[in-house]
């Protein structure tokens, strides 16, 4: 049975269409990633397709497994720690223990950084700490709008990891990326100017 | 899956979550918290300077103008309360939450009302003393600032969130608000005028404490359509 | 019945309907209008104590009445708009605010100027007047709003939220003002009840409350007419109609 199923979806902006005629069965182990130019619609796509945005969008969204989104704000409250921002996350549909926390941090290599306000870390470094929640979400589908911006090459490896384990786990991820076919023969590719409305 | 055996959250245990996420931001910067009081306490001075000295005239007016003062430090105060959430982000979270939005929403409203309502209804008969508030009319004074800047910050809520996607939402937020605020502040005003003159507050802090059920029950609604809609604009 | 709220939703279809009833109901209203104008301003008799100058109730209370109504009708296309997604009711409400806007500032205007001979003064914070007002900064705000918000589709959802609210409010504002003004009521002004109301003054009255419904129904029917055409400037039903095609 497939995570995602969308079908004949069209995205307008204002009073200005940008997308139709979308349609996409996202399967339990696939990888897709939303390709194409600058201001084509793939964040108002993948906003759509997590179920962010509602008013212009048109066609039928089906998710059938729980969702979880990373998009370009980190949704980390800057006077708070990291740990207090992942065990309070707004989203977050799991209880997280003080120890997944714990390992959670030290996986994005942010150990010894527990009780610093998130506004003091670095972009990058907050940017670890927003994707830190990957390892504490139940959710199978997840959607990543640029997850590899501000990251380092470190930090880029480290997510084509966790995306190439979640997958392999029964997962599914769609993602949005400048760079053309990060994973090569593996993903799917949804080439968004083939969609553009006239 | 990357968490093996974890719990689903619960309702109750999601809004806590939610409420002390929004508590402990509001404690880390205590000027948030200090500043509308300041503010009360300034606009408050004002008054006897515009108005002359004149004890009697100034005790007359004293449950109007704290009224008056408690509306707009929480109108000043509304506009801040979902302004971070919707720039770093968390709204967007709050509303893929699997747990109802306006349910959430409440948590951060009351959490939000603790650090400044309450708070400001707390010190409010200090306030009373400089405008010669009848000294029985104090703990009427505070009862009613207690049920009202409940229901005033609950409103309030509804217009921040209906303008929070708006650049320069602040004067807005008023001019939608301030219509909505007219019945607490004829209730709260009226109540300590009653108990300023020995009158029956009673029934006048009664229905501040309905308004406060109502809202209570009806503003999270609001709130939650008010927040999806401010995503989708911005 | 539900077919014809289905076609309700459909642009060219409403359009054609609505320019259909603007066809008859513009007549129809002119005319209600001038005979209740004429009568009540020409033919019912001068009032015992105030004379003349209580003629103008008749734009004072149909203007005060149709605008309370107003903020019904946009409080439900608003609601309707929420729950079932229909365009055309986010274009009913976006064309209903400022003529009801508009009609509370008659009725506060007229209010005002009925006043001056009346009681010797332009404003009294009366029980109704203050009511009156407060519905006019409602309207105002819903104006406001939907002007501030640049995506016209989520700012037509606000206003239905911040209406629907304000409709559940409006009943608490007139009971509170009521009874705020009860407890203040200075004794040297008193109102005349609406019940000593004489027939020859009220038949006129009620003709010029209907013209102001089917005013108020034009009006905001043109309104919306004028946003249809403007929304769907592309469409070929727009362009057949303005003889492009």
């Amino acid at each position: 049975m497939s995570l995602l199923d969308a079908k004949d979806v069209a995205i307008e902006r204002g009073d200005r269409s940008l997308l139709r005629g979308i349609s996409l069965s996202v399967e339990a182990g696939e990888l897709w990633q939303l390709i194409g130019p600058n201001g084509v619609g793939k964040s108002s796509l993948i906003r759509a397709l997590a179920g962010l945005a509602r008013l212009g969008v048109d066609g039928d969204i089906c998710r059938s497994a729980a969702a979880l989104y990373i998009g370009h704000s980190s949704a980390l409250k800057r006077a708070l720690t990291p740990v207090d921002n992942l065990r309070c996350h707004p989203a977050c549909d799991v209880t997280v223990g003080d120890e997944q926390i714990a390992q959670a941090l030290q996986s994005v290599s942010l150990a010894g950084y527990e009780s610093v306000p998130v506004g003091a870390l670095s972009a990058g470094q907050q940017r670890r700490v927003a994707l830190a929640r990957l390892l504490l979400s139940d959710a199978r589908l997840w959607f990543l709008d640029e997850p590899f911006t501000a990251l380092d090459a470190m930090g880029c490896e480290w997510l084509e990891q966790q995306i190439a384990e979640h997958i392999q786990l029964g997962g599914a991820v769609l993602f949005t990326s400048h760079q053309q076919s990060r994973f090569g023969a593996q993903q799917h590719n949804l080439d968004l100017s083939l969609y553009v409305s006239a | 899956m990357s968490v093996p055996d974890s719990d689903s959250l619960s309702l109750g245990a999601a809004f806590y979550r939610q409420f002390l996420r929004h508590g402990k931001a509001l404690i880390s910067s205590p000027a948030d918290l200090v500043n509308p009081l300041l503010f009360f306490f300034m606009v408050i001075t004002l008054f006897p300077l515009g108005l002359g000295p004149d004890p009697e005239r100034l005790s007359q007016m004293a449950p109007g103008i704290l009224w008056v003062v408690a509306l707009l430090a929480s109108l000043m105060v509304s506009g801040k309360l979902f302004a971070s959430d919707f720039e770093d982000g968390s709204l967007e979270q709050l509303c893929l939450a699997p747990q109802p939005l306006a349910i959430l929403a409440l948590a951060e409203v009351l959490a939000h009302w603790l650090g400044t309502g309450f708070l400001l209804s707390m010190v409010s008969p200090l306030f009373a003393v400089l405008v010669g508030l009848p000294t029985q009319a104090l703990p009427v004074l505070f009862m009613s600032l207690l049920l009202g800047s409940l229901c005033l910050t609950l409103i309030g809520a509804v217009g921040s969130a209906l303008t929070v996607s708006i650049r320069r939402g602040g004067v807005l937020l008023s001019v939608i608000i301030i219509p909505l605020h007219v019945p607490v502040l004829l209730f709260g005003s009226t109540a300590v005028v009653e108990a300023a003159r020995d009158g029956n507050p009673v029934s006048w802090l009664a229905l501040l404490a309905a308004l406060v059920l109502m809202s209570l029950a009806l503003a999270p609604l609001a709130i939650g359509a008010a927040l999806r809609i401010s995503l989708d604009n911005g | 019945m539900w077919s014809f709220i289905h076609k309700l939703g459909s642009p060219p279809w409403f359009f054609r309907f609505s320019g259909n009833v603007v066809k008859w109901l513009l007549p129809v209203t002119i005319a209600v209008l001038f005979v209740g104008a004429f009568w009540g301003l020409l033919v019912a008799p001068p009032d015992y104590r105030q004379g003349n100058s209580y003629r103008i109730i008749y734009i004072h209370v149909p203007a005060a009445v149709v605008s309370l109504a107003g903020y019904y009708v946009m409080a439900l296309a608003g609601a309707i708009s929420l729950i079932w997604r229909i365009k055309m009711a986010d274009i009913a409400m976006k064309a209903a605010a400022p003529v009801g806007a508009v009609l509370t500032g008659i009725a506060l205007v007229t209010g005002a100027i009925w006043g001056k001979p009346t009681w010797g003064t332009w404003w009294v914070w009366d029980a109704r007047i203050t009511s009156m007002l407060i519905l006019f900064f409602l309207y105002l705000g819903v104006v406001a709003l939907f002007e501030a918000y640049e995506n016209k589709a989520a700012a037509a959802k606000a206003c239905a939220v911040l209406s629907l609210v304000g409709t559940v409010n409006i009943p608490i504002i007139y009971k509170s003002v009521d009874w705020w003004y009860s407890l203040h009521q200075p004794a040297s002004i008193k109102f005349t009840g609406e019940s000593a109301i004489d027939a020859s003054m009220l038949y006129p009255l009620l003709l010029m409350i209907t013209a102001f419904y089917g005013l108020f129904a034009l009006v905001v029917m043109m309104n919306m007419r004028a946003d249809l055409v403007w929304h769907h400037r592309q469409s070929s039903w727009v362009r057949q109609w303005a003889g492009f095609e």
